[in-house]
């Protein structure tokens, strides 16, 4: 009895931290998606374009002497990894915007879409060809323990994970509903054309929309590169549409609603590969995707945009 | 550059008028007809395979096009309808020669039939998975449609490699251990009549004109179907989808006929591809496959059957060709042999940014035929496209009855 | 019974109520005009009985059959057709080839035969150009078959919306707004068509702003204001109902035609 409960308290685990990731990747998509109505396919290459910068990055300040020394020089080394890589990311998002998306925005709804893809394409074979078409492994510099509770085996990289993708939400979440900028990116996502009016820069909403989604989904491409080991060209790919079918769960547009739904698939996800054979483990996530466009298109919390006569 | 745009000009000018235009069908028959005759007689067996490959394409890309031009729906997972049609025609081919092979009717050389018997049917399967996929979904908005079609591609592939209903064989692919396919009919025929000297019918070249016959035949349906009931209401589906459902257009069943005759399509390009082969696996199928057929729609031309063909040629050969000729010792000048294996690799870098700058330049293709041209010209159509929008918000909203024939 | 009822209908869009309690009948062979100030629901009504909006309450009748919850080709099938507001044709199509596609419901090639080129479907496909000539004839067009819709001046796109929703023979035509933007001569021509519709045996619905066009044929005029009918009747008693000079002039007016 305990055992079973111990599977399924580790489950809840793996769950908790795989869903943390998905959660700020799908945060990208619904952000977009809520005030473009466009899918962004090629934020799954945020998440890729990320973990190499961190990598990158780590590899390169750690040389530093100084930032090896001590517990809390290491804390600064990643916290610093961390920003680099969420801004350049943002960076590319927002130069991803001005370029390949602007142009498009009165065009029918596809073509962003295929715009995209050819993003996508582009950047997956840039890092494909330019740096390696291995996997590249991300190390850990610092210990990690596992502690062990009621049959669980948890580590402590998974409680950070856990919290820090938690913490930045709360902050996204507080930037979202307490700022200015927070309210106009609201105003935009309700009803682009009165925002304007009501003389919020519409384009400079949209540049923030696309530096903080892609930032968030650097972020994620950390853990991931911290959590599994290493990073390959093409790590966004399967991560990139879980994410989506959570910003769709939690009714895309919403962004609580992709938390939400981050997490929750994270979790359905853990318990599946631990009941049903591993090789279908990601079909899962398409299934429920299909399943939920079909029966429930608003996802759980619904769409965020008000309906218009 | 005033100069080589003049005579571009020239040369569009003369191909316009009427012996220009004969000109150009005859040299086109010539190319496709004879080219890879040429190519067997000199020993170049690459370029015969390199021609039966991009026909292979070809097919696959006025398939995808039925759904994406003729409909305009995005469809990004049409591997799957070629997967289906490769594994159900090696498997039911496998059946066949066991019934034969049972009941000893038909003789020995009877199995040689298995891909001609099969072929009418090869389409069935991709029907069933076309209808399969395409029920549920096709009340989805576009970009919506676009990733739930992927998710199928995907989950058809890994159902694949998990060797589902134990008949794929998982990754080691098809034919397994113990499993031949049957050489089709003729294939031998025509290497002991048609060869002479040096120069042999090759298998490769035998399946080439077997693929260029099916292009042909699909041109031929394709004409047909635009000039139709059905062709006239996948127009005016794409134009107006509100105002086609107010004249009696039945938009669930329109969209579901373009999704089962591509995916028919599909399964015959599959079909067909698993006996010139004669091995599939999973990876042949993978998203990576899918997109670049939309790449070739869409660089090409959608909806235009020359312009589908002309990306389905450029992108299929071009890499294969770049690579062979720099790798000639005529032009070692130019780019050394790695360099130019490496543009084989580039092809996806480049075809990405193509794809971002066409949508920005000129989204109507390469080719386009002249409607679509029309169509996707960039006008500011935002007052009508918003009302389109919140009508079909409202549509979505409701229950409907499901009479989708 | 009446060949179309429309009952106790509301139409609700979140907080938004479009449409409150609306009772409406059209009888076969009328032509009735539904007028109102804008944003009154007239057109609303129309989404509903097309099928492209669902009431949330009441119910819509068309020769005894109900018509909420059928999809809007089904709808035309039974015999409703409509214009719209603001022209949607389809633009980037012939004026012909837009009025054949309206005989997509009244016809049934199907793929296989059009790809095998049966007799049966050359024969419809013939049939569909000559019905479509024959639409275009009625409504004036058929000079300008091969023309491309878009590159039609603005009166003659309006007519070929209607040639075009007559071309799936219905019984009931419903017109939105026919009259918008037209000049004095388009008016009277169009006036002059929307008679031969009736003599043609179809039911008129329209909705109308001008009221020359309104009080010269219409049998019957119902007034919506606001999501509801405050009233109906005759056009010329319509014309002096004070409720209804209040909604198009706002309160106070009433007093002042009064006085004046």
């Amino acid at each position: 009895m305990s055992v079973e409960l111990g599977i399924v308290a580790q489950q809840f685990v793996n769950g908790l931290t795989l869903g943390g990731m998905y959660a700020l990747l799908a945060l990208g998509y619904t952000l977009v998606y809520g005030i473009l109505l466009m899918i962004n396919f090629a934020h799954a290459e945020m998440f890729m374009f990320g973990a190499y910068v961190g990598l990158f990055t780590l590899q390169g300040l750690s040389q530093i002497p100084f930032f090896t020394s001590s517990g809390p020089a290491l804390l600064l080394l990643y916290v610093l990894t961390f920003l680099i890589a969420m801004v350049a990311t943002g960076i590319l998002g927002v130069v991803i915007e001005r370029f390949a998306y602007r142009p498009l925005r009165h065009a029918p709804r596809l073509a962003p879409l295929i715009s995209a893809i050819g993003v996508s394409l582009f950047l997956q074979n840039a890092a494909l060809l330019w740096i390696s078409s291995r996997s590249l492994p991300f190390p850990v510099l610092f210990e990690v323990r596992t502690f062990n509770i009621g049959g669980a085996s948890i580590s402590s990289m998974q409680i950070m994970i856990i919290s820090v993708t938690i913490l930045l939400m709360l902050v996204l979440d507080n930037f979202v509903s307490r700022t200015r900028l927070g309210k106009s990116m609201r105003a935009t996502s309700q009803d682009r054309d009165t925002a304007g009016l009501m003389g919020i820069d519409i384009n400079r909403v949209i540049a923030l929309t696309f530096f903080i989604g892609p930032a968030l989904g650097a972020a994620a491409g950390i853990f991931s590169g911290m959590y599994y080991g290493n990073i390959k060209y093409n790590m966004g790919f399967i991560p990139g549409i879980k994410s989506f079918t959570a910003a769709v769960i939690g009714g895309i547009g919403n962004l609580r609603g992709a938390m939400l739904g981050g997490f929750l698939l994270g979790l359905l996800e853990s318990l599946a590969a631990a009941y049903i054979s591993t090789g279908y483990k990601d079909v899962i996530a398409f299934v429920i995707l299909i399943i939920v466009l079909i029966f429930k298109p608003g996802g759980l919390l619904g769409e965020s945009v008000a309906e218009k006569v | 550059m005033g100069a080589i745009k003049n005579a571009l000009r020239a040369v569009n000018d003369f191909f316009s008028t009427r012996v220009g235009r004969i000109v150009f069908f005859f040299a086109l028959a010539a190319i496709t007809l004879f080219m890879p005759v040429f190519f067997q007689a000199a020993g170049n067996a690459f370029m015969v395979r390199i021609f039966a490959l991009v026909g292979i394409y070809v097919l696959l890309a006025l398939g995808l096009n039925i759904i994406v031009g003729s409909a305009g729906l995005l469809n990004l997972g049409y591997m799957a309808f070629y997967a289906v049609g490769a594994y159900a025609g090696m498997n039911l081919g496998f059946l066949m020669q066991e019934i034969l092979a049972r009941s000893g009717a038909f003789g020995e050389s009877a199995e040689h039939l298995s891909y001609w018997v099969l072929l009418p049917f090869a389409a069935i399967p991709g029907v069933i998975a076309g209808i399969f996929i395409g029920a549920p979904v096709l009340r989805l908005r576009g970009d919506y449609l676009a990733i739930v079609t992927l998710g199928f591609g995907e989950i058809v592939r890994i159902a694949i490699t998990n060797d589902i209903f134990g008949l794929t064989n998982g990754a080691s692919g098809l034919p397994g251990v113990g499993q031949t396919v049957a050489p089709a009919a003729g294939q031998q025929w025509v290497r002991e009549n048609l060869s002479f000297g040096n120069f042999m019918f090759s298998k490769d070249l035998f399946w080439y004109y077997v693929i260029l016959l099916l292009v042909l035949f699909t041109i031929f349906v394709i004409t047909r179907l635009d000039n139709s009931r059905l062709g006239r209401a996948w127009v005016a589906m794409r134009e107006d989808e509100v105002a086609a459902a107010s004249v009696g257009v039945n938009i669930l069943s329109t969209k579901l006929w373009a999704f089962a005759l591509g995916a028919a399509w599909g399964g015959i390009a599959g079909h067909t591809y698993a006996y010139w082969v004669g091995f599939v696996s999973p990876e042949s199928f993978n998203f990576m496959e899918s997109v670049l057929i939309v790449c070739m729609v869409v660089l090409g031309g959608m909806g235009s059957i020359p312009g589908v063909i002309l990306g389905a040629v450029i992108i299929t050969a071009a890499p294969e060709i770049i690579r062979a000729v720099a790798a000639s010792p005529a032009l070692s000048g130019l780019l050394t042999p790695e360099q130019a294996a490496a543009v084989g690799d580039y092809r996806f870098l480049i075809f990405g940014g193509l794809m971002v700058v066409m949508m920005a330049l000129r989204p109507q293709g390469f080719l386009p035929s002249k409607r679509r041209a029309r169509e996707l010209q960039p006008v500011d159509e935002t007052v009508l496209a918003q009302e389109n929008q919140q009508l079909w918000e409202a549509e979505h909203k409701h229950d409907s009855d499901s009479d989708i024939i | 019974m009446a060949m179309l009822e429309v009952n106790n209908v509301t139409m609700q869009f979140g907080g938004l109520k479009a449409l409150s309690n609306v009772d409406f009948r059209v009888e076969e062979g009328e032509i009735v005009a539904l007028i109102g100030p804008n944003g009154a629901g007239k057109t609303t009504l129309f989404n509903l009985l097309t099928g492209i909006y669902r009431p949330t309450e009441g119910t819509i009748e068309f020769s005894g059959t109900s018509l909420v919850g059928k999809k809007a080709h089904r709808i035309c099938t039974m015999g409703v057709a409509r214009t719209f507001q603001n022209i949607r044709l389809f633009a980037n199509m012939t004026t012909l080839e837009n009025v054949m596609v309206a005989r997509h419901t009244r016809t049934r090639s199907t793929p296989l035969m059009s790809v095998l080129g049966t007799r049966a479907f050359r024969r419809e496909e013939e049939h569909t150009v000559d019905e479509a000539r024959k639409w275009l004839r009625f409504v004036g067009l058929e000079g300008k078959a091969n023309e491309l819709a878009m590159n039609l001046p603005y009166g003659e796109q309006r007519k070929l919306e209607i040639a075009r929703a007559l071309a799936t023979e219905p019984k009931l035509i419903l017109l939105d707004e026919p009259a918008a933007g037209m000049n004095p001569q388009e008016t009277a021509s169009l006036t002059k068509l929307i008679g031969k519709i009736r003599e043609a045996g179809i039911t008129v619905l329209l909705i109308e702003h001008d009221m020359k066009v309104v009080m010269g044929i219409a049998d019957r005029v119902s007034v919506l204001d606001f999501g509801e009918k405050i009233a109906e009747g005759k056009p010329e008693e319509i014309q002096r109902d004070p409720k209804v000079i209040e909604a198009y002039l706002g309160s106070g007016a009433e007093a002042l035609m009064a006085e004046g």
